[in-house]
């Protein structure tokens, strides 16, 4: 695919005012706690009417692109990951934030999301038909397995011992329960409460695990610590900082970023896999894995560069057979058809120009992303000058308004509610957080595509190995497992260490 | 205020809904905005549909009308919303053939009779696809196939006993078969079942005609057959069921725009006069045409017929198949 051809299909002042626009508008409402990439485009869809095809997918696009990383700055900040994608790294970007190297934290994820996003759009305008027939080739047998493998990694990452990992991930995927069964349509634990039969989604989980619990404990500690007074350290030695920490790992930021975008391209992963896998690669390969975790920028480089790659990659099924990879996409197709354009393999030839200003759109926003996203973390570091006891609720407030709009019902508010004692609990017990936000991301999806594998064979386990790519991945997980299980057990009967963890 | 809803909503059943008082002048108008809710998720054709209507009646009657989806329970959600809500113009919803299935089969009692039909505003038949590789070239070698080895094949397009699993099972039911001899694959919606018909994993899916239509034109999924008497625009060479089956079998979907339960003849009316101006406008055939489908349109009284019959047909469908609670 042609470079120059991509550039110049958008370099219209009409189509770079609106990437501009709409990556502020998507930091904006990334950036609020509880509101989603997915919500900023499905308001979006209404504007899109009014704008020509190209015009409109430029908008989806910009707007998904920044409000991923936008997820990123109310995790640093008040340990509140915006989107599940910002999970992964979140207890590094909030001690590093503590450290009063908030604004560093937060270009080095602004940098490697560019970095990623843009290996994203050049894999996707390289090889698009060649990932979507690798997606297309998933069945419910691979997706069972990259979904189990994505949770394995929780374990095998998260910052505490292992039986504590396990019992977050548990609490997860417990929560995960409630709500129908693809199956056979049972409804679980919904106490005949119509709102549960949707299960519990995880942005008021988000909220309530996150936000409240952190506000409790803050109550409970009865100091009123003053974020304000933690260092805020110059914008210019910010962004040294940052540059000089993505060159250092470039190689990191590569590895991370194609990984990212392949994940992303397969069906029942998406960003939130793309970034706990790279997350878990990222703490293998280091040299300092002990440190992942408290507050080390090296996890928040791979994290960072998948999620946003995943995004890039979510649209090669959407794009070359016309099926969404989730609901931004869904939303993306739907425009598309209305606009008279029906993507499938005849896309590239049919409406090339569309394509190439897709893949344009892309890395503008990426590159655009650079101003936006740094301007919004100027703007949002500014918050750290408000007392903690002045801030905590109004963000509060904001995210259960959040919730409410998510859910359309004040079951959300119940759920925050609930799980914020629950999560209170958890950190006072020392069982980290993130493994449990994962389990209620992915454990429907676990579920869904082990009964729909089971349902095929008729109940034959073996069948999980039959194909060529589900055998693949169904050893790596099983390798995973079997290092978890041995390092649970030296952990168990080998010399205790004193592991020193409080803030989880 | 939920309970005096529900009281109101079954007295008018009691009284058996539809006592239409004649001769309204049909002019009511909101003059604040109105919420538009949508069952099921952003990006599926109800809320494609439903978003394209509303951004029309916004128009029309200069108010804001707010498209929410209320998604859940296989639908259960959204229809209660919408069933509960005041009946005083400024709640409508997109009801879709699910407020015909789901007190069959035991998900909740709401039943057609708790809602106020206005318009239809889509009519989805279900199609008959398989991956571009198979063995099978027409309908009946399938069902051959499939009368010949009970159990073998495997089919999926959406949850178990959602509309178009009652289309697969209806159909081979209708041909004399057991409604499982080809087994039925719970999926969550038409997207991850394509996504498995592509990759192998399930030998046929019965999804609207609509969602299967660009992979077919790419020639990377093959159209048996569609459930509908009348050809569609969209892939004229497909065979119709009408004709190819003995039974006559055909099943489609279909979304309306409708109101609480209960809604003042005059409010209902006016929205009726404004659905129907606006699906003669060439926007929404143009729109239409976009998505494959045909302009549908029907007065409200046909409507309540047509939900009736549909209502008893997949009744029958849905106790054949053994679905029924």
């Amino acid at each position: 695919m042609d470079l120059m051809a991509i550039l110049s299909a958008v370099a219209d002042p009409l189509i770079i005012t609106t990437v501009l626009a709409c990556t502020l508008y998507g930091a904006l409402v990334g950036a609020m706690p509880g509101l989603t990439a997915t919500m900023a485009v499905a308001l979006l869809v209404p504007f899109t009417y009014f704008m020509d095809p190209v015009q409109a997918v430029a908008a989806i696009v910009a707007t998904t692109t920044t409000a991923i990383f936008a997820g990123d700055i109310s995790g640093a900040l008040l340990k509140m990951p915006g989107t599940p994608a910002s999970a992964a790294y979140v207890e590094d970007s909030y001690a590093l934030a503590q450290n009063g190297q908030p604004r560093t934290t937060l270009f080095v994820s602004l940098f490697a999301s560019v970095v990623g996003g843009v290996i994203g759009v050049l894999m996707l305008s390289l090889a698009s038909p060649q990932l979507a027939r690798l997606a297309t080739s998933f069945s419910s047998d691979e997706a069972f397995w990259l979904a189990t493998l994505g949770l394995s990694c929780a374990v095998f990452v998260g910052g505490s011992s292992v039986p504590r990992n396990f019992a977050s991930l548990f609490i997860g995927l417990a929560v995960a329960t409630v709500g129908i069964d693809v199956a056979v349509g049972h409804p679980r634990y919904t106490f005949g409460l119509d709102e549960l039969y949707d299960g519990i989604s995880f942005i008021p989980a988000m909220i309530g695990l996150f936000a409240l619990s952190e506000l409790l404990r803050n109550a409970a500690t009865g100091t009123e610590t003053r974020l304000g007074r933690l260092t805020v350290e110059p914008i210019a030695q910010a962004l040294r900082n940052a540059a000089a920490e993505i060159r250092r790992r470039w190689a990191s930021v590569l590895r991370s970023g194609t990984g990212g975008t392949v994940i992303g391209a397969l069906p029942g992963a998406g960003a939130d896999v793309a970034a706990w896998i790279s997350y878990a690669l990222s703490r293998r390969f280091s040299r300092t894995p002990e440190k992942f975790g408290k507050g080390h920028l090296e996890g928040i480089v791979d994290g960072g560069a998948a999620n946003n790659a995943a995004v890039a990659g979510a649209w090669t099924p959407a794009l070359v057979f016309g099926i969404p990879g989730d609901s931004v996409t869904a939303i993306a197709i739907g425009v598309l058809l209305m606009k008279g354009l029906t993507p499938g393999p005849d896309i590239f030839t049919s409406d090339a120009t569309l394509v190439y200003t897709l893949f344009g759109a892309f890395l503008l926003a990426n590159v655009l992303m650079v101003i936006t996203g740094g301007l919004a973390i100027a703007m949002a570091t500014q918050l750290l000058r408000v007392p903690r006891s002045v801030l905590m609720p109004l963000v509060l407030m904001l995210s259960m308004i959040g919730g409410y709009a998510i859910m359309g019902s004040t079951m959300a508010i119940w759920i925050i509610l609930v799980l914020g004692v629950v999560g209170y609990a958890m950190a006072r017990a020392g069982i980290p957080l993130a493994p449990a936000i994962l389990g209620i991301v992915l454990g429907q999806v676990v579920e869904d595509n082990f009964m729909v594998s089971m349902m095929k064979a008729q109940g034959d386990i073996t069948q999980f190995f039959e194909r060529d790519a589900a055998a693949v991945l169904g050893v790596i997980t099983l390798v995973v497992w079997g290092v978890l299980l041995l390092r649970a057990v030296l952990d168990m009967f080998g010399p205790r260490r004193a592991r020193g963890r409080k803030e989880t | 205020m939920k309970t005096v809803t529900k009281a109101i909503a079954v007295t008018a059943l009691v009284a058996g809904a539809g006592t239409a008082v004649q001769a309204q002048s049909c002019d009511w108008q909101p003059d604040r905005a109105v919420t538009y809710i949508v069952p099921w998720g952003a990006g599926g054709g109800t809320d494609a549909n439903s978003r394209m209507l509303a951004s029309m009646l916004e128009q029309k009657w200069d108010v804001p009308f707010n498209v929410v989806n209320r998604t859940g329970g296989n639908g259960v959600t959204g229809h209660s919303a919408i069933a509960r809500a005041d009946p005083d113009g400024y709640t409508v919803g997109a009801v879709t053939v699910e407020i015909n299935t789901m007190h069959w089969v035991g998900l909740t009692d709401l039943t057609m009779d708790d809602i106020t039909p206005i318009a239809l505003v889509d009519i989805v038949p279900a199609s008959v696809l398989v991956g571009k590789d198979s063995p099978f070239e027409t309908l009946e070698g399938l069902l051959d196939h499939a009368r010949e080895n009970p159990g073998d094949l495997t089919g999926s397009g959406t949850s178990l006993g959602g509309i178009w699993h009652l289309a697969l099972a209806g159909m081979l039911n209708a041909e004399g078969m057991a409604p499982d001899a080809i087994r039925w694959i719970p999926s969550q919606g038409a997207a991850p079942a394509m996504q498995e018909l592509l990759a192998g994993g399930v030998d046929v899916a019965t999804p609207a005609l609509s969602e299967g239509k660009s992979l077919v034109e790419a020639g990377e999924l093959r159209a048996l057959a569609y459930m509908h008497d009348s050809p569609m625009a969209a892939l004229p060479d497909v065979p119709l069921t009408a004709n190819a089956l003995d039974s006559g079998w055909t099943l489609a979907a279909y979304i309306t725009i409708s109101g609480p339960g209960d809604m003042p003849e005059e409010i209902a009316c006016s929205y009726e006069k404004a659905v129907a101006e606006i699906v003669q406008t060439d926007e929404w055939a143009e729109f239409k045409a976009s998505r494959g489908a045909e302009v549908v349109s029907m007065p409200s009284a046909e409507l309540v017929d047509y939900m009736k019959a549909s209502d008893a047909a997949l009744g029958d469908t849905i106790k054949a198949v053994g679905l029924a609670k």
